[in-house]
């Protein structure tokens, strides 16, 4: 009997698991970053994007934009320091009528006020906090408790919350954590065509890295 | 049971009486107005003290008549000078003496009945119907039942206009938002319950603050989408008022509502989901508090080449229809607002070193230059020379020349 009880438990608690894997995703926009991620990023879980300058956060992230926006989601950019590019977002295919651009002009206090409300308010798919250009230091002042009310927030509205930094700061709160490294630019002639970049996951268990590369627009950036 | 007034020139002042006694009230012309007293007996006795409650009330010389019915009292009215009541049952008898030219017939109808020898109601009304009938048609009938005071139809009330405004005088001059708040919530209740009423919604609520020593004190709330949530409200309200309060204590409060039709979605099965408006534009206005009017937004990109041209729009994110093609990822740049100053070594016309708040260090790769103008006949025309540089460090960025004045800048990073 103790032994059908142990067993009954173990099968509840692996089903835990299993219900906390099985969360909605929502795509990349990225066939190889799909991959790598299981089908996209979690709805309702908080997930990071770090990586150096020039490393492919933004496009990414607008990839991730346009993917969503093609869903008809309502998204919601908040930039810690008032670097999105509106013309590189639409080139990416992102509907800007779609996207809440919040600039925070480089006050990261204001930035995670901003995401908390938009978080807690719920209907956006997907909300985005920029702060690939904030200071490292600014950022590791953001408390445990701050990442771990926006990931309560992420799960009760079911909103895809996805933060961009140069380095991981959110550790257990977040579901993901993506790592992405610039591998080479992509020269030809006097033209820049593209970055290749390589992404890492860092909690995951089923797929370590992939590539992508992002491509110039024709026409003026 | 109708009552009319008639008197030339006066329709104010009759319909400033007409409303004391009845809010159904009729336009009649420029100089009459017909209303509704079914009731009043009771309150002020039978007809005739009626009558006199009424002509005691209007103040002037008017004609008073009192009917079973609209039309018989308007005739009333206009053909007999004073105080006239026209008992119910016996309209023909007392309307048989008024001229046959207050029935307003056609002009053809009115030269037939002059051929007739008709002169007054009494007379037409004893024309047999059916000879009526065929001789005038419809009208002619319609006609003869008039002049038998025996008309039936129902009283057209006007409409009042639309206003819904609220105001409120204070005792003394409040100079703290709190108290200012209770006011603010009582007026915008009142006024979000009328609209309610009528199933109307506003999207601009316009809120007037007389200050004590000082001029108004105004606040315009936009609203993208319709709403008649008072909470919303006094909650955007005191967000505006707390980021731009009032030079000094209130003494009057007038909030002023503009109608519309509400908002009507129908909600999709497979749609995504999307923020609810009213708890949106309250988020956003929190926001906007927070951070500053032109901070929060849709970017709309302009048609100019003019680098970083865009204006910001409110969110009002509507159905969207969904694409099944899957875009490459493209590279996107990261702007820096403003563009860094950068201090650029050149080799062989060439950045070959760079130093800047951002960017540091060798240039490993300098892709360019690339020559854009534009808006010369502008006061802020652009003129320069754009390079795309890797630099050793790692890192790819935008950078500018200004030609006019050979200053370097870094506009944004690749990423």
């Amino acid at each position: 009997m103790a032994n059908t009880g142990t067993a009954l438990q173990l099968r509840e608690i692996a089903s835990g698991f299993q219900k906390h894997e099985e969360k909605p995703r929502l795509s990349t926009g990225i066939p190889a970053l799909d991959r790598l991620t299981s089908g996209g990023i979690a709805r309702g879980a908080l997930t990071e994007i770090c990586g150096p300058v020039s490393s492919g956060r933004t496009s990414f992230l607008f990839a991730l934009l346009a993917a969503a926006t093609r869903q008809g989601e309502c998204c919601a950019w908040i930039d810690a320091t008032g670097a999105f590019d509106p013309l590189s977002a639409s080139n990416a295919g992102a509907d800007l009528a779609r996207i809440l651009w919040v600039n925070c002009s480089g006050n990261t206090e204001h930035a995670l006020k901003a995401v908390d409300l938009l978080t807690q308010g719920g209907g956006f798919g997907l909300v985005v906090l920029d702060m690939a250009d904030t200071p490292d230091l600014d950022v590791r002042r953001i408390s445990l408790a701050s990442w771990f009310r926006l990931r309560h927030a992420a799960e009760r509205t079911g909103a895809a919350l996805v933060v961009a930094e140069t380095k991981i700061n959110a550790r257990s709160c977040s579901s993901l954590q993506l790592e992405l490294k610039r591998k080479r630019p992509v020269w030809t002639g006097k033209l820049l065509r593209g970055i290749e970049a390589e992404a890492e996951s860092r909690k995951h268990y089923h797929a370590q890295s992939a590539e992508f590369t992002a491509v110039c627009h024709e026409g003026v950036n | 049971m109708y009552a009319c007034l008639h008197a030339s020139g006066n329709l104010p002042l009759l319909l400033e009486c007409a409303r004391f006694f009845s809010p159904h009230i009729e336009e009649i012309g420029e100089d009459a107005i017909v209303f509704d007293v079914r009731g009043l007996t009771s309150l002020y006795g039978p007809p005739p003290q009626l009558a006199r409650e009424i002509d005691r009330r209007v103040g002037i010389n008017a004609n008073i008549a009192i009917a079973a019915n609209p039309d018989a009292a308007i005739h009333a009215a206009r053909g007999f000078r004073g105080m006239t009541v026209v008992e119910p049952g016996r309209e023909a008898e007392a309307l048989a003496r008024l001229p046959i030219n207050l029935l307003c017939a056609s002009p053809e109808v009115a030269e037939l009945l002059d051929l007739w020898g008709i002169r007054t109601f009494g007379d037409f009304a004893k024309l047999p119907p059916l000879g009526v009938a065929a001789r005038l048609g419809d009208e002619g009938v319609c006609l003869q039942r008039l002049a038998r005071g025996e008309g039936n139809r129902q009283l057209r009330p006007l409409e009042d206009p639309l206003q819904f405004e609220e105001e409120l005088e204070l005792e003394y001059p409040v100079d703290l938002l709190e108290p200012l708040s209770f006011i603010l919530a009582r007026l915008l209740n009142e006024v979000c319950r009328r609209l309610d009423a009528r199933s109307l919604a506003t999207n601009e609520i316009r809120l007037r603050l007389t200050l004590e020593k000082a001029s108004d004190h105004t606040v315009v709330l936009r609203l993208p989408v319709p709403m008649r949530d008072a909470a919303a409200f006094l909650k955007m309200l005191q967000l505006e008022l707390t980021g731009r309060p009032p030079a000094a204590p209130v003494l009057k409060a007038h909030i002023a509502a503009e109608p519309v039709k509400p908002r009507r979605t129908q909600q999709g099965l497979f749609l995504a989901m999307s923020p609810e408006p009213e708890k949106l534009e309250l988020t956003i206005a929190r926001i906007r508090h927070l951070l500053g009017p032109d901070k929060v937004g849709v970017a709309e990109v302009m048609d100019t080449h003019r680098p970083d041209s865009f204006a910001l729009r409110a969110f009002s994110p509507g159905v969207s229809i969904s694409t099944t093609n899957r875009p490459t990822p493209r590279l996107s740049l990261r702007r820096f607002r403003p563009a860094k100053y950068a201090q650029v070594i050149l080799d062989r016309e060439r950045p070959a070193r760079i130093s800047s708040p951002v960017a540091n260090g060798s240039v490993a790769v300098a892709k360019g230059p690339w020559r854009t103008s534009g808006d010369w006949w502008r006061t802020d025309p652009w003129n320069r020379d754009e390079w795309d540089i890797e630099i050793a460090s790692g890192g790819l960025y935008r950078l500018y020349c200004e030609l006019d004045s050979r200053r370097w800048f870094v506009e944004g990073s690749y990423d």
